[in-house]
């Protein structure tokens, strides 16, 4: 928890204009034990090494036909000391969520359970490889089974895929299923729309897998427009890709009226199910009309998030779109081996339209999302749930009286609140208070997405968090917050405790530094 | 020179068969410093309403739609060195791209100055 000192001692606010609050700047630009860190090519030398390599032996002759290369790649040498404080000193500024409450919204920085890690780390799913005889990896190959079940039964979905490696991956796969499923039955169909509401990934996924993408509008209360999505609906519509709970944190409540008006005009319902951790064991999609949707398991299933580890985002399907699913696919033979349908078995591949990676999948999510799942059992999941959509709501009513907040009158919120920048004064921004929770000791939220909220600020807290930490956060947002109505210059300069003042983006973004340059 | 403006915040100029198109001070002030600017090529056809360029700021990346129907002619090449030329100059050098005049009366739906300022006022 970011807990303000109890012994009620506060570092000096003053601030000079080094950045340093307080007493003198030092030497070394260390601040006591938080050290400053150089590149790495600023301290390493040609001349070092951090490891003993046996001296090359000149009679040897080497099987690349000339391509071997001749002169040294400049890269700088280090100790294996200097090597581990470089980047433990690095990790040191860095911000996670074993750090401190990480309010990023659509992003879902939830707690990652350390039975998890302890189950991911046995060595007989940790020391795998997918190129072993199946016969020696038959409990991995139970896990994704069990894994797979499980998520359709919270779906309702009768097919899953597993091999998709993140959320757009997932995108992807649902909608090269839709497209096999109208090439199958001599249906070119051109267009696949996509709400205003839904996550960016959408269209480009759309986009990406040669369709055209049109927008469709949200209503002043943040949902779907659903009467011109069905006016919009015909014979060249393939697909509507709809996020739900949406980017407004909103559930979209006329799902099933869409999803049937979609399926009478020949389209299907891919649902973005990025945001499922505020619905699972609550909502079945598959009881909604969806045909495909992935499931992020590092948002909802507490894997490892935001650069933490990889994503994985399988994909489940209905009964029209099933058979179309990517290989490999696990199943059991009579004698309850598992075993993987890949190309070969071409009777019991059906139609499927391919492969989207080379092996089986994210294994070592696969085993952190199944423990998440069987250490919560369907109460607890279910609870997940209610309480990200309780620690959210909790966040929108103890802010709305001082911040904006467009879609409050909508009714309850899901996972997450939306707030906008009306009333900051001093034409100070939502970047500000972004900058000035840095300094109170939070990583920021999500800002300006959605793009249909003026300066958005988008808070999820998710079920992990206690309402202690959940109060200190709002009298830290509040407090910033206050500073930006009353429109104080200070924050303009934020952060200031910061190890770099504020970075300068447009720069960053206009001529970007790509390497290093001595 | 006639100059009108659509409601998504782009502005056109007319003069004989070609028209110039860019945004307008107050799209470039909501999107704040423009870092990219992403232009059609010439001998494009662009269609009223639909995706004509992209404009990429630090906070969002946003389409520009044709105000009318047309094909291109010019891009602003300078935009391409220099994407700050939208904040700075947004309603003159900071254009981004000439076109033909597909049908003039596509324009008579468009808003003049005074009415776009009314428009603004009204957000």
């Amino acid at each position: 928890m970011n807990a303000p000192n109890k012994s009620g001692w506060k570092p000096e606010m003053q601030v000079a204009d080094d950045g340093f609050a307080g007493g003198p700047a030092t030497t070394t630009g260390n601040r006591a034990l938080m050290l400053e860190e150089p590149l790495l090519f600023e301290i390493g030398r040609a001349d070092v090494t951090g490891v003993d390599l046996p001296s090359l032996d000149p009679a040897r002759t080497t099987r690349l036909g000339g391509l071997e290369r001749a002169e040294p790649i400049g890269l700088v040498g280090l100790t294996e000391p200097e090597t581990v404080r470089h980047y433990t000193r690095l990790s040191r500024q860095n911000y996670g969520i074993d750090l401190g409450f990480f309010p990023l919204g659509s992003c879902t920085m939830k707690h990652n359970p350390r039975l998890n890690e302890k189950m991911a780390r046995l060595p007989g799913f940790a020391d795998i490889h997918p190129l072993q005889p199946q016969s020696t990896v038959q409990g991995a190959l139970e896990v994704i089974a069990q894994l797979g079940e499980w998520l359709c039964k919270l779906t309702g979905m009768p097919g899953v895929a597993m091999s998709p490696k993140a959320g757009a991956h997932g995108e992807l796969c649902g909608i090269l299923a839709i497209r096999a499923a109208h090439t199958a039955r001599g249906d070119a169909r051109e267009v696949v729309l996509v709400p205003e509401s839904a996550h960016g990934t959408n269209p480009a996924t759309a986009a990406f897998a040669g369709y055209r993408v049109e927008d469709i509008p949200a209503t002043p209360e943040g949902r779907v427009d659903v009467a011109a999505l069905k006016a919009r609906l015909g014979p060249d519509v393939a697909a509507v890709m709809i996020t739900n709970p949406n980017t407004c944190g909103l559930f979209e409540k006329d799902f099933r009226e869409i999803a049937d008006a979609v399926h009478a005009a020949g389209g299907y319902v891919y649902c973005d199910g990025a945001n499922f951790n505020a619905i699972v064991g609550r909502v079945r999609p598959g009881d909604l009309g969806v045909d495909a949707m992935h499931i992020n398991l590092h948002k909802t299933f507490s894997t490892p998030h935001g650069g933490g580890g990889p994503g994985s985002g399988p994909v489940v399907f209905s009964e029209a779109l099933a058979p179309y699913a990517p290989l490999p696919f696990v199943r059991q033979d009579e004698s309850g081996a598992f075993y993987l349908v890949e190309e070969e078995h071409r009777e019991e591949r059906g139609p499927s339209f391919g492969r989207m990676t080379a092996f089986h999948g994210q294994m070592g999510m696969f085993t952190r999302a199944l423990t998440y799942m069987l250490s919560h059992g369907a109460d607890g999941l279910k609870q997940v749930a209610e309480d990200a959509v309780l620690n959210a709501n909790y966040i929108l009513r103890s802010m709305e009286d001082i911040l904006h907040a467009p879609f409050a009158a909508s009714g309850p919120c899901m996972h997450e609140a939306l707030f906008g920048d009306k009333n900051f004064g001093g034409g100070l921004s939502t970047l500000d208070v972004a900058k000035g929770l840095i300094d109170e000791g939070y990583h920021p939220m999500t800002v300006y997405f959605p793009l249909v909220v003026h300066g958005a600020m988008l808070v999820e807290p998710t079920e992990t968090e206690s309402k202690a930490a959940i109060d200190q956060f709002i009298t830290a947002f509040r407090a910033v917050v206050e500073r930006a109505l009353a429109g104080d210059e200070g924050l303009k300069q934020a952060p200031y405790y910061a190890p770099r003042r504020r970075l300068d983006e447009t720069a960053a973004a206009r001529k970007p530094k790509l390497a290093f340059e001595g | 020179m006639p100059r009108y403006f659509t409601d998504e915040h782009e502005w056109i100029d007319v003069a004989g068969d070609i028209a110039t198109v860019g945004i307008t001070d107050y799209a470039q002030s909501q999107l704040g410093d423009i870092v990219f600017v992403e232009l059609p090529a010439p001998g494009t056809a662009v269609e009223k309403g639909k995706d004509a360029a992209v404009v990429e700021s630090v906070k969002a990346a946003s389409d520009v739609y044709a105000p009318i129907s047309g094909e291109v002619t010019e891009a602003n090449a300078a935009l391409e060195e220099d994407p700050a030329l939208v904040n700075t100059s947004p309603e003159a050098d900071g254009w981004f791209f000439k076109m033909t005049i597909g049908d003039a009366s596509e324009l008579d739906g468009l808003m003049d100055e005074a009415a776009y300022k009314e428009f603004v006022a009204s957000l």
